[in-house]
């Protein structure tokens, strides 16, 4: 594993769609990457992909309620269980009526309407007919022409409500039906010094860099036992984090998610900087002795980090491992992301690379020891 | 004519934008080798060919004309951060840039257009139209230093869009892409000049329409027509709407080629008019009328010529002109080769006088 193959795995990963609630397409794609890298695979049932690599401790006698296998490498219990998460869903539109060639929608997750208009497309169509088109259909978010506009319209942000998408043809709006998913498109494309651009690098980064660090591990000895899971349903309520939470029931969790990237004419009370690193979540949400944990590996591993403050809900999935079953001790790792929620958020790879190497590392220091001492932190 | 829809997806991807024609005069001088018996290239960049008619002497002769030249950007500044400041040139829609790909300069740089995230805006900054002044396009430079070693102040720039087919439908084959305004002019007067006819045929690929209709004028003074016709990405605003609003679609897509009779740059020539429709009539094709009063052409230019020139615009209607993408039918393209083709073989001198 190394930043090029991480590279090549984003850009596979963000360019499958998968909209919340329909995580198929990007769903299969997981699975395929992942495979080299883990045990088992598996994928619950609201969808959500869990990649299982038993660590040298084995289990004595394979799965429990959490549902994993029976028999694994070695006969000694593993000392723990860790559950990664990273949401492989984005945001995207979703549509409520078809009129001709045009389609009006609604959102899934939010959705900026500014830098929807003038906006590509795909539409996964499942009406008569549909089944021409696998791939989906191509579509375009019109804009009206300033032409014919007057000054006061030319001034108004079109509301969503307001906006369609066009096919091209009655035709083809005819094989679409209420409730069709919509995927932006938003092409995978290499800027100067690292930095990358596409459509949901929220949270397909996040995927990525957990995906890197099992690769990472291939290499490492690991006593613990580990589940990488892309999660479905992150950005309507971190649904698929929840369900899988309960499924795997962990002893401790790191979720992988996106934060708001040094944006110039932001606040940067509200934003963290560019490749400076993995950004390590600190606040309710964070179990003390996982960030402490976290903390100590990146500086024994010599790899800088972003502390970000986070005074409540996180909104990522681990507000919701956090709390699933008993309770479940949580972090939250980072990775600065700009532009969010647009067509062209943007990245630094080495951050994604550097937020493997932290996991990887994390994950391979993790002992017998390690739960036993996490109490006195809280 | 599917070989009409290759060529519109070259002309459509290549970068031309006002002032930086090249890379699409290039492209159109390939296509066109052999076509025509002569060309120049004018002190503007306009590309002019000559193609003499088949007809008994004195031949008309008639000016076909499309722009080469896309709306688009000029980097302005470069930012100690990094960043790109633009501005527009010759209007692109400010409301469409946000979170879009543009490509900079001769070397077709990439970068993108930042939104930034709606999570950290109130109210009032997410329903605020963000101008044109305020955005910047990122290409990942960190400082002015690795930026200015790749952009200079002064760079164009465009959409990065590339061109796709929507629907092959015969009945209704429709494609999206950038610049149809006015590649698809240019397009089709590339299909006419694979024709021969009776009268002689100026035909021009323009400069700077978008800046002013600069070329056409230096154009039409230099060739000296005696009529002519302009081919253009129309305005089109056929989405449909409440039945209680009163707005003009202008055109509408698919309704066949619509022929201008008045805008802000021209009133089309009473002649010219008869002409075209007396065409459309004979030849069984489908005309639309564009709704007066909106946007300005190269005819605006060509018509003011010396003299004056009778004028006429045949337009294809391209929905959401002036931003990242438009979409057209394909059969609106070649039905509008179809008529001005006919029209070259119909026109007569009678058609220019401005009796009946």
């Amino acid at each position: 594993m190394d930043k090029v193959e991480i590279g090549r795995m984003l850009r596979r990963l963000t360019q499958a769609d998968g909209l919340s609630g329909a995580e198929e397409r990007v769903g299969a794609v997981v699975q395929e990457v992942v495979r080299p890298y883990a045990a088992e695979v598996r994928v619950t049932p609201l969808g959500s992909v869990i990649a299982y690599e038993p660590g040298t401790g084995g289990h004595e006698s394979g799965g429990s309620e959490a549902g994993a296998p029976a028999e694994t490498a070695a006969g000694r219990a593993a000392p723990g269980r860790l559950m990664l998460a990273a949401h492989m869903d984005e945001i995207g539109l979703i549509v409520t009526r078809v009129e001709g060639s045009f389609l009006h929608v609604g959102r899934v997750g939010g959705a900026d309407p500014r830098s929807l208009l003038a906006q590509e497309v795909t539409v996964y169509a499942t009406g008569p007919g549909a089944d021409k088109y696998p791939d989906g259909l191509p579509g375009y978010i019109g804009s009206r022409p300033p032409h014919v506009l007057s000054e006061q319209e030319r001034s108004k942000v079109v509301p969503l409500d307001a906006l369609r998408v066009d096919l091209g043809s009655p035709a083809l709006g005819a094989s679409v039906r209420v409730g069709d998913r919509i995927a932006v498109c938003g092409d995978y494309t290499e800027l100067l010094g690292g930095r990358v651009a596409s459509k949901a690098l929220d949270d397909r980064a996040g995927v990525a860099a957990m995906l890197g660090a099992l690769g990472y591990l291939a290499g490492m000895q690991h006593s613990w036992d580990v589940y990488a899971v892309a999660t479905i349903q992150e950005e309507v309520g971190e649904m698929g984090a929840a369900t899988a939470a309960f499924g795997v029931a962990p002893d401790i969790a790191v979720a992988i998610d996106v934060t708001f990237g040094d944006t110039p004419g932001l606040d940067d009370t509200e934003t963290v900087e560019m490749d400076k690193g993995p950004v390590i979540g600190w606040g309710p949400n964070m179990h003390p002795g996982m960030v402490k944990k976290l903390r100590e590996v990146a500086d024994d591993i010599e790899l800088a980090y972003v502390s970000e403050p986070v005074p409540g809900h996180s909104g990522t999935d681990a507000w919701a491992i956090q709390v699933s079953r008993e309770g479940v001790p949580t972090a939250l790792v980072g990775i600065a992301v700009r532009y969010m929620h647009s067509a062209t958020e943007m990245a630094v790879l080495a951050d994604v690379d550097r937020t493997a190497r932290l996991l990887a590392a994390f994950i391979s220091r993790l002992d017998g020891e390690f739960l036993a001492h996490l109490p006195e932190e809280v | 004519m599917a070989d009409l829809r290759a060529v519109l997806e070259k002309l459509s991807n290549e970068f031309g934008v006002s002032g930086r024609e090249r890379a699409v005069r290039a492209l159109v001088k390939n296509e066109i080798e052999g076509l025509v018996d002569r060309l120049t290239v004018d002190a503007l960049g306009n590309l002019i060919t000559y193609k003499a008619g088949d007809g008994p002497e004195p031949r008309l002769r008639v000016m076909l004309s499309a722009h080469m030249d896309e709306v688009g950007f000029m980097i302005t500044k470069v930012e100690k951060n990094g960043l790109l400041r633009f501005a527009g040139v010759g209007g692109p829609d400010q409301r469409t840039l946000l979170g879009k790909r543009v490509v900079i300069g001769d070397e077709r740089l990439p970068g993108i257009i930042g939104a930034p995230p709606p999570h950290l805006l109130s109210r009032d900054q997410l329903n605020r139209i963000v101008p044109i002044e305020e955005m910047a396009i990122d290409i990942g430079a960190t400082g002015d230093k690795e930026a200015g070693g790749k952009v200079k102040v002064g760079d164009y720039a465009t959409f990065a869009t590339r061109f796709s087919v929507l629907s092959d439908d015969p009945a209704f084959p429709t494609v999206r892409g950038k610049a149809f305004d006015d590649r698809v002019g240019c397009t089709v007067l590339i299909g006419l000049l694979a024709e021969h006819y009776p009268v002689d045929i100026v035909g021009l690929f323009s400069v700077q329409e978008e800046v002013g209709l600069r070329g056409a004028r230096v154009a039409a003074y230099r060739t000296e027509p005696d009529a002519a016709i302009a081919l253009e990405g129309n305005t089109c605003d056929d989405t449909p709407r409440l039945p209680d609003e009163e707005t003009s679609p202008v055109t509408r897509v698919g309704d066949g080629p619509a022929i201008t009779i008045m805008d802000r740059s021209f009133f089309t020539h009473p002649g010219m008019l008869r002409l075209f429709r007396e065409t459309a009539a004979a030849e069984g094709i489908p005309i639309q009328y564009r709704a007066p009063g909106f946007g300005g052409t190269d005819t605006g230019a060509i018509h003011l010529s010396r003299a004056g020139v009778p004028s006429i615009q045949a337009g294809i209607p391209c929905r959401y002109i002036h931003g990242p993408a438009s979409i057209l039918n394909m059969n609106d393209l070649t039905n509008t080769v179809r008529l001005a083709g006919a029209a070259l073989r119909r026109i007569n001198r009678g058609y220019l006088t401005r009796e009946n």
